[in-house]
Formats: structure tokens, C-alpha cells, sequence
């Protein structure tokens, strides 16, 4: 006999906490939330800096603070936490097949399924930077857990390869115990970390940011003892003639993260090639119904504040489900929201209107800076909606709210699209 | 004093270091690093090649047919992954159709068998993600792709099993032939014996010049390679080749054993025996003629990208030979050193038989099967498995789905890890898309407490390769 | 070499300082905010007051709060992280870091728990930011 869940959240990080959290406040009883490693919080315990829960707690906590009261929360609904516990499978039927190392391999159902498995780091396989395979490269985020929980040094002489936030809050944190950063070096004309990261990381520690500037080789035997730096021309190749050697013992990536959907592709759930996450709908459901997403593994976000906004949407709606099962809504008619000019991408990727008549909360990243701006929706040619910003990046995530009644004017499909505000 | 030494523990010292052991002999293996396989063998394309390339009547034509047809065999008996996917020449022009008759003459004459030109309707039904601007293909379903490293670490620990001594971090630096027998002099010590096996790689020009008048200089060439994730790894069944040009075998496309995607290499001469590092221009090859093969292959999923060193020489064959009283030279193994491996190793006992060294078989010899994964094993296994360890219950390396319990099981094996590249190469933790982010510091922590070894002193690689270089909160912040 | 300076002085051709550019950071938006030295730190730029407020200060008094970690025995980790409870002045982040060096706590440590009182005289407290239970 398999044990029946009214929910299951898949990842004890912030989104699956949140999403759980959600559920048990929606009416959902028997909820279990299934987290690999041996204790809750996921990458938040290794993120020691603050800056989160300005939008969700309106006072700004550290990484650990911000797991830390989800985990009291969650404690208070009852929910089961399976700790030390991979996932190893998710059915279309919400099968759910586990393991650990005391109850071995099981099996669980659920009324309802939310994947909250989060996202991984690129790597240098991923970028292919030409040199030598020394020991010294690490990503941010495993050199973070090694200085943040375990108490050990990666390095003594830093070059930071990407302006992602994980690696520009270790930029800072190596400095303080005692490591010289050399200089964080980002391949696009603009940072992708938060202006706080930059200004608080880089510009007090006297870190040099080298825009459009790459990492070109990687020298060293056995440990990294030099790299090679060269600017980038505006199709990022390598500009000869700007070389720079820096002498180094460690290399940090901090060059983008991936939403980590092996489970998702297995269960035959339909991923967008653009968020590399999975379709979602207005209501944070799948292409399998009653399997919902949240938090990284849909996309990558900059505030874990926005994490815990959609992962209680993601919770309300299993719960729901978990509840109802396919309620009428769930199968009412469907906007598919198109990526205009300058958008890399929306969250969700379809709106159904039934869930949403009084509006709808719609997430994207655009794919160059902007000053005075102007976000479009359109139906065909015809303007909807525009949305006003002083600054736009593809580093900062945007949210527009788009209304009920204009959600149901449009005729099939919404066109969402950014521009400079022609006006000012 | 021991009756062979063989110097240098790849695929080639291992392959003869495994036929010593079936005999009444005392052997030793020094190897320089302080793992196996850390040479070329830890870096190729990991393919059992057909045999139609070397000319015929070469060593390599000879050795690489006979090594195929052993190989199967031998990787069935010690576990070790082995795929008999067959192999596709492809020809685009009508050069390329010279080539491939000219390859299946070749491999007429060398022995292979069910050779044969396919047409291009044919080639597209096999393999029908490659060009389609295809006209031919050389057909080869004898060829192989295999887990080289697995290979060469299942060889050495069956030699281990069966009384050889393995030597690690122990270089060669001088040999001093003696009255009947040599000393040699290594990084760790001296140690005696009656005959050498020269099986150092990329380094035997310079070994063999310890004992012998130099009379061949290695030529170190690399080739760079992509290996790509899992989701490309169906995108082709077989190993797909284009015509060999001057510089080789060209660049091959073919699935791992390990549902990856290879391609490559490049061949460019290194400029030292030890140059493994990548450019933008190789890697820039390896992609462009790739995609000649097959226009769909998505680089964006390369997990990994690393060279090789191949130790070729002047002459197109490989120096296997007696060349001095009690001193065998399996030197410039270069492709297809690795499939002809097992026919090398039966090679270098009958050359040290025609030497004088005596043969008695043992009565007891023990193969030494490698660990099956946890993943690997069927249901059956697995619960048994979870009685006796619970930690194969704990997966450490998500992306290839590796438990703390196979991890263990490599480091309680005949030669086990000493470094985190030591524990991929045995278990595969670390090997997947995420390429031991995540799992990197688990596997540390594991090695450390197992091998009651400092987190400091855990090693990458080879010596040298520390990857913590102290604590925190020791006085840095001012 | 193109290096990015978002805290860079605007000089006039006396070469004195007049207004300095900085990166508000009070929220994501990221106002280009000008601080006016010469007109008693008058701000423009900032869509909000709290932008006014933060330019004001990054000018005359920045001020952090400093997160880091210190050494915790009988825990299943090594570290326990540590903020300051409230923010101090700029120039003494490294200083108040360097306290935390000889401080060894013994698990079990509640979130909250004050790890370094009074640090260099600010009146504010290093406080630990996690529990970590005592392990067996």
C-alpha cells in the first residue's frame, strides 16, 4: 500500500517551505514535504548575508533568519519533513518514488504534487573556459557552502568570473577572512547582480568590476596560479592585444544558474526552452494537472521574496486541487502570453481566465538595459495596457499586474513587449 | 627483488600487470601519480575501434582486431561498462568515398569482420540525426564504446587481488642495470627486479633511454574534446566517424557508456607530455566538425570539455618489443592503445617468455569485478544492498544518482581513491551536468573522514591539486 | 579597460568635488540618485523619500550591516552565522569581523542568541542568525 498525501511539496528550500505553508493555510491535511539534504532551508542556510524579506517580512533578514522562521511555520501545520530524502521519481499520477537511508526505497501518492527542487550553478563545462584543469575553480555557490557551513578557505588570491549575486556576496566574503579579490570580471556590458550586491561587495572592498571582459585561459599544473583576461567586442569574442594576467589561486563562477528539472523531463511535464523551467500556468500548475512548480525550478530569481509569493500560490493551488480535483476554472479558456521585443521571458507562460478575473500577476526578465521605459501588452496590434519603468535590466526580474477585464478582452493571446518610453 | 616491474599504471601497465598476475610471479606496478589511469587512458574517446584503420600488417592492425575481439569478453567479466554500438564512417564527397572503400580494404585485409559500405538510405535509418547530406557509410558493428578508466582500475585490482604490488606516486628517475637484475630508483623509494615492463606513456622515450641507446622519441599529441550531457547522449546510437585525414581518425561523434555525448578530439602536437589544457580554438574545431556529422547537437550542453595526450612516435606502429636483455618496451601506444590493450597484455607476457622469464600458471586466479552501482542493481540487489550498508540509501551525487554506500564501496575497493577525481573515476559522483557542485564538498567530507585524512589535504587530482587552503575565523579580516 | 564606477565624483574644473552619483539600493528599482555636497546633501534622482534618506547618509555616514560566521562546537556544522543586530559605520566593518576570530560558541545556539556585545563601541551586538541544535 502506497501512503496518500493531500499534498506533497518536492524541496524543503523556500519554495517548497512556502509552498507547503500555503497549503495547510488552503485547507490541504496531510502534507509531507521531501528535502535531500539533512536539514531544511536549502541554499538560504549557506546565504549568511542579508537583504531578504524586505518585501515578505518588511525587515531585512539573513539567509538563515528567512529559512529559519519558514521552518517554524511549517513546524506549526503538522507537516511531515523528510529529511536526507532524494526524490527519485514523479509520475503523471503523482506517484511519488523516494529514498533514504532508513526507510530505503518508497513509494507515496498525493492528491496534488508541487516541485520545488530549485536550480544548480553553470559550471565551467558548461562555458568552456580554454586552459588547464587545476584544482582552485570552484562555482560560487559550492565555494560559499565550504566558507559559510563548513569553516574552510578556498583560496587566498580570488578572480571572480561572472557579476551573478552569489558571486559578488563571496567577493566580499573572501575579502573578510582574509583572501584578496582580484577583480570580478563579466562578459556583458552590465552587471548581472543587484546594484546593492555591486555597491556593497565590489565598491566597498575596493574590487574592481571589468564589464565586457572575459576569462580567456586558465593557467596552473595542479592549482590555479594564473588567469588571462581579455576584453569582449560586441559579439563577445576576445579582443586581441587586451590581455591581462592575473596571478591567482582561485577562480569563482558565478555565471548563471539553471532550474533543475531532471524529475520534471521524466514525469514528461513540458519545459520551456527559454526558462529551461516548466510551462506554467497562471496559478503556478503544469502541463500535468495537479503537478504544480515554484520558486527556482520554474525560473531563476533574484529575491527569494518573490520565491515565497509564487510558491504560496503554487500551495493555495494544490491545495485546491488537492481538495476539488480539476475544478471548472482549471479548464477554462487559455491567454498564451508571447514574449514581444526585448523579452527573454514570462511566468507564466498562459493565463486561464477562469482563475484569474480579477487579474493576474505576470513575472519576466527583459534582454537589455533600459532607462525611461515602457512595458506593452498587446492583442495583435492593439495596445492594451502599458506599464511605466525608470530602469530595467535583465538582471532585475519585472511583475506587472495585468487586470481581469483586460485579460478577458483580449481576443486570444497577449503580447507582452518592453521599449524606451518614446515621450520622455 | 621482484620477478617484473612494470613502469607506468594506464590502460597498457594494467592490461599487463592483470596476465602477469594468472602466473607464479612477484610483480610490481609503479605509477607516477598518485592514482591509475590518470594518463592518457583517463582522456580519449573511450571506443573499442573496429581494427580497419592501422595498415595491415602492422602491430596495431594486429593487436587492435584481436584486442576488439577480446574486449567484450573481459569488460563482461570484471564489470566494467562495454556498448558493442558498431561504427559509421561517413562519406560526404568523393573523396570521402575513396576513403571508406579504401578503410574497408584495409580492414579486409586486417581481419575485421562484417565490414561493409552502406548506402546512404541505409545510413539514415540507423542514425538518422546525422547529416543527411550523407552518400556512404563505412559500416562496422564490431566496433565498441567502453569505460576506459573502469577498465584500467577493474585490471590493476585484479592484479592487486592476485599478489602484484601497486606503487603509487613512485616516478621513475633512474634505473641501474645490475648482475641479473635492475634497481630503480623512484620519487618513493628503490626497489629491485629481474625484468621492466616500460609502460609509461606518454614518458617511455625517456624511461626506455634508462636502460637503452635512444632510438624513438615520443611525439606528444593532443586532442580536445566535449563531453555533453545526458540529453544528447541518444542523440546518436553509434560512433560516428568522418574519413581520417593526416591527423588522424578525425573528429568522432559517439553516445558514453555513460548515456553522454562525446566529440572529438582535435589533434594538434603538444608541447609537453604533460600539456592537457584546452583552447578556444580546439574546442572551436572539435564543434565545426562535429556538426558536419550531425547539424543537431546542442553545445549549450556541454558539461565538460578536457584533452588528451596520445604518445605517438615517428614510426606509424607501436614499439612492443624486447629492446634490451630483461627490458620490454610497450611504447608509442597510441590509438588503438586502448582496444588493443588486452591483446597488448597477452603480447608483453609471451615477449617476456621469449626473454626467459618462466611461466606457472596459478591454480587460484581471481578476476576482480568491479562494484556495481547502486542505481545499477536490480530491485532485488538493492534491498540486499540496504541491509548491509544503509548508506546506499543516501544519494550524494544527485545528477548521476551516486549513494554514500557506492562511494564507500570505492573506497574500501582493491586500489582505492585517494583524490575527488579518484571517486568519480570509480563511482561516477561528480560526473554529471552539475559536475560536483553540488556534490564535490559531500564526496571531500566522505574522503576526509574515511581516509582520516585534513579536508586540507584532500586533493582535486594528483598531489598539489588541495582544493581549502586553511579555516575561517582565523585573523583575516584586518 | 572599462571599469564601472557607480560612486564616482563629478568634478568641476577646480577639480572640488560638487555632486556625487550613486546606485540607490533602498529597493531593486536601483534610482541613479545625485548627492549635492554643496547644497547641504540635497538629493535628486530618488523616486522615494527613503532614496533621499539612503543618499544623504551613503554620502555623510554609510553605515552596513555586517554578516560572517564564528566557530560553533558540539553542532553538526562548523560555523554558526552571525549579523550585526543593527547597522554600524562603514569604516569599522573590518574591525568588528576581526572580534568574531576568538569567539567559539558551544551548540545548542538560538537564533537570536547575542555572540558579541557592544562591538567597538557602537552599542550594537553580533547576534547569531540560526539555531543549531547540539548533535549527539
Amino acid at each position: 500500500m502506497t501512503e496518500r498525501y493531500d499534498v506533497a511539496v518536492i524541496g524543503g528550500g523556500p519554495a517548497g517551505m512556502a509552498a507547503a505553508c500555503s497549503a495547510y493555510e488552503n485547507g490541504a491535511e496531510k502534507i509531507i514535504v521531501i528535502e535531500r539534504d539533512r536539514e531544511p532551508g536549502g541554499i538560504l542556510n549557506q546565504c549568511i548575508h542579508s537583504g531578504f524579506g524586505l518585501h515578505y517580512f518588511k525587515e531585512e533578514l539573513t539567509g538563515p533568519e528567512y529559512a529559519g522562521r519558514f521552518e517554524e511555520m511549517l513546524g506549526k501545520t503538522g507537516a511531515r519533513l523528510m529529511l536526507d530524502t532524494m526524490v527519485l521519481k514523479v509520475t503523471q499520477n503523482r506517484e511519488i518514488h523516494m529514498m533514504n537511508p532508513r526507510e530505503g526505497y518508497s513509494v507515496i501518492s498525493a492528491g496534488a504534487v508541487v516541485l520545488a527542487m530549485g536550480c544548480r550553478e553553470r559550471t565551467r563545462g558548461a562555458i568552456g573556459i580554454p586552459g588547464t584543469r587545476p584544482s582552485g575553480v570552484f562555482t560560487a555557490g559550492a565555494a560559499q557552502r565550504y566558507v559559510n557551513i563548513e569553516g574552510f578557505m578556498v583560496g587566498r588570491r580570488a578572480v571572480i568570473l561572472g557579476s551573478g549575486d552569489i558571486g559578488l556576496i563571496m567577493a566580499r566574503r573572501l575579502t573578510l577572512e582574509g583572501a584578496e579579490v582580484l577583480a570580478c570580471i563579466e562578459i556583458m556590458p552590465y552587471s548581472n547582480g543587484l546594484a546593492r550586491n555591486i555597491v556593497q561587495c565590489l565598491e566597498d572592498y575596493g574590487i574592481p568590476l571589468y564589464l565586457s571582459h572575459t576569462i580567456t585561459e586558465i593557467m596552473g599544473k595542479n592549482r590555479v596560479e594564473a588567469v588571462k583576461v581579455q576584453r569582449v567586442d560586441e559579439s563577445l569574442k576576445p579582443i586581441p592585444g587586451t590581455e591581462m594576467i592575473f596571478n591567482c589561486d582561485t577562480v569563482l563562477l558565478s555565471v548563471g544558474l539553471i532550474p533543475e528539472n531532471e524529475l520534471t523531463k521524466e514525469a514528461g511535464i513540458k519545459i520551456d526552452p527559454r526558462t529551461k523551467g516548466p510551462f506554467v500556468f497562471e496559478n503556478m500548475e503544469t502541463s500535468a494537472a495537479g503537478i504544480f512548480a515554484c520558486g527556482n525550478v520554474v525560473h531563476v530569481h533574484d529575491l527569494v521574496d518573490f520565491v515565497t509569493a509564487e510558491s504560496k500560490k503554487a500551495g493555495e493551488a494544490a491545495a485546491k486541487y488537492a481538495i476539488n480535483g480539476n475544478s471548472a476554472a482549471f479548464n477554462s479558456d487559455s491567454k498564451a502570453i508571447i514574449n514581444g521585443e526585448n523579452i527573454a521571458y514570462t511566468v507564466p507562460q498562459s493565463i486561464r481566465t477562469g482563475n484569474a478575473d480579477k487579474f493576474a500577476e505576470v513575472f519576466f526578465r527583459v534582454k537589455r538595459v533600459f532607462g525611461d521605459s515602457a512595458i506593452e501588452i498587446k492583442d495583435g496590434e492593439k495596445l492594451l495596457k502599458s506599464y511605466k519603468r525608470q530602469h530595467m535590466a535583465p538582471g532585475e526580474m519585472e511583475r506587472i499586474i495585468i487586470p481581469g477585464d483586460i485579460l478577458l478582452s483580449a481576443s486570444g493571446s497577449l503580447t507582452i513587449s518592453a521599449k524606451e518610453d518614446e515621450k520622455l | 627483488m621482484y620477478d617484473v616491474t612494470i613502469i607506468g599504471c594506464g590502460i597498457t601497465g594494467a592490461a599487463a600487470a592483470y596476465e602477469l598476475s594468472k602466473f607464479r610471479l612477484s610483480i610490481a606496478v609503479l605509477e607516477k601519480e598518485n592514482d591509475v589511469a590518470c594518463g592518457t587512458t583517463k582522456a580519449n574517446s573511450a571506443i573499442a575501434h573496429a581494427g580497419y584503420d592501422p595498415r595491415p600488417g602492422t602491430k596495431m592492425a594486429r593487436l587492435n582486431v584481436l584486442g576488439s575481439e577480446l574486449m567484450e569478453g573481459l569488460c563482461r567479466r570484471l564489470n566494467v561498462g562495454y556498448e558493442r554500438t558498431g561504427s559509421l564512417v561517413l562519406a560526404f564527397d568523393g573523396k570521402g568515398m575513396k576513403a571508406i572503400e579504401e578503410l574497408l580494404d584495409r580492414g579486409q585485409k586486417n581481419g575485421v569482420r562484417e565490414l561493409e559500405i552502406i548506402s546512404a538510405e541505409r545510413t539514415l535509418e540507423m542514425e538518422p540525426n546525422i547529416n543527411p547530406g550523407v552518400l556512404a557509410a563505412l559500416y562496422a558493428p564490431t566496433a565498441a564504446i567502453i569505460d576506459p578508466w573502469g577498465l584500467c582500475i577493474a585490471l590493476v585490482s585484479s592484479a592487486v587481488v592476485n599478489g602484484a604490488a601497486l606503487r603509487l606516486n613512485a616516478e621513475v628517475r633512474a634505473i641501474e642495470r645490475k648482475e641479473g637484475y635492475f634497481r630503480i630508483e623512484t620519487s618513493s623509494g628503490a626497489f629491485e627486479t629481474r625484468r621492466i615492463v616500460n609502460a609509461s606513456g606518454a614518458h617511455s622515450d625517456k624511461v626506455s633511454e634508462m636502460v637503452t641507446k635512444p632510438f624513438f622519441k615520443i611525439i606528444p599529441v593532443k586532442g580536445e574534446y566535449f563531453l555533453l550531457d545526458k540529453s544528447q547522449g541518444g542523440l546518436v546510437k553509434r560512433i560516428i566517424f568522418q574519413p581520417p585525414d593526416e591527423d588522424g581518425k578525425g573528429v568522432l561523434v559517439a553516445p558514453t557508456v555513460h548515456g553522454n555525448l562525446i566529440a572529438g578530439p582535435t589533434s594538434e602536437r603538444a608541447s609537453d607530455p604533460e600539456d592537457i589544457s584546452v583552447t578556444a580554438r580546439g574546442l572551436e574545431k572539435v564543434l565545426n566538425t562535429a556538426a558536419r556529422s550531425s547539424g543537431k547537437i546542442d553545445f549549450r550542453e556541454s558539461i565538460r570539455n578536457f584533452a588528451g595526450i596520445r604518445a605517438s612516435a615517428e614510426i606509424d606502429d607501436f614499439i612492443l618489443e624486447i629492446s634490451a636483455p630483461g627490458f620490454v618496451n610497450a611504447a608509442a601506444i597510441k590509438s588503438p592503445g586502448l582496444t588493443a590493450a588486452p591483446a597488448i597484455g597477452l603480447e608483453i607476457v609471451k615477449l617476456l617468455h621469449e626473454d626467459g622469464l618462466e611461466l606457472i600458471e596459478k591454480e587460484y586466479f581471481r578476476e576482480y569485478r568491479s562494484e556495481t552501482l547502486f542505481r545499477d542493481m536490480s530491485m532485488e540487489e538493492r534491498s540486499e544492498a540496504l541491509k548491509r550498508e544503509k548508506r546506499f540509501g543516501r544519494v550524494i551525487c544527485r545528477c548521476e544518482t551516486i549513494t554514500e554506500g557506492d562511494i564507500l564501496a570505492a573506497l574500501k575497493s582493491p586500489v582505492p581513491p585517494v583524490s575527488i577525481d579518484g571517486v568519480k573515476r570509480r563511482c561516477r559522483a561528480g560526473s554529471g551536468r552539475c559536475q560536483g557542485g553540488f556534490c564535490g564538498p559531500r564526496v571531500h567530507e566522505i574522503l576526509s573522514r574515511e581516509r582520516g585524512v585534513r579536508m586540507e589535504e584532500i586533493c582535486q587530482y594528483r598531489e598539489g591539486s588541495f582544493l581549502l587552503t586553511g579555516k575561517t575565523k582565523e585573523g583575516g579580516a584586518i | 579597460m572599462k571599469k564601472l564606477e557607480l560612486e564616482r565624483k563629478k568634478t568641476d574644473e577646480n577639480g572640488v568635488s560638487a555632486v556625487k552619483e550613486l546606485v540607490c539600493i533602498m529597493c531593486p528599482r536601483g534610482c541613479r540618485l545625485k548627492v549635492d555636497e554643496s547644497k547641504d546633501y540635497a538629493v535628486t534622482g530618488n523616486a522615494c523619500p527613503r532614496g533621499a534618506e539612503y543618499g544623504r547618509k551613503e554620502v555623510t555616514n554609510p553605515t552596513r550591516v555586517v554578516t560572517s560566521t564564528v566557530k560553533v562546537e558540539g553542532a553538526v556544522h562548523a560555523r554558526c552565522p552571525v549579523k550585526t543586530d543593527r547597522d554600524i559605520p562603514r569604516p569599522l566593518v573590518r574591525k568588528a569581523v576581526a572580534l568574531l576570530d576568538g569567539v567559539v560558541l558551544k551548540a545548542p545556539v538560538r537564533r537570536g542568541d547575542k555572540v558579541v556585545s557592544d562591538i567597538l563601541g557602537t552599542g550594537a551586538s553580533f547576534i547569531a542568525t540560526r539555531n543549531m541544535e547540539a548533535s549527539e
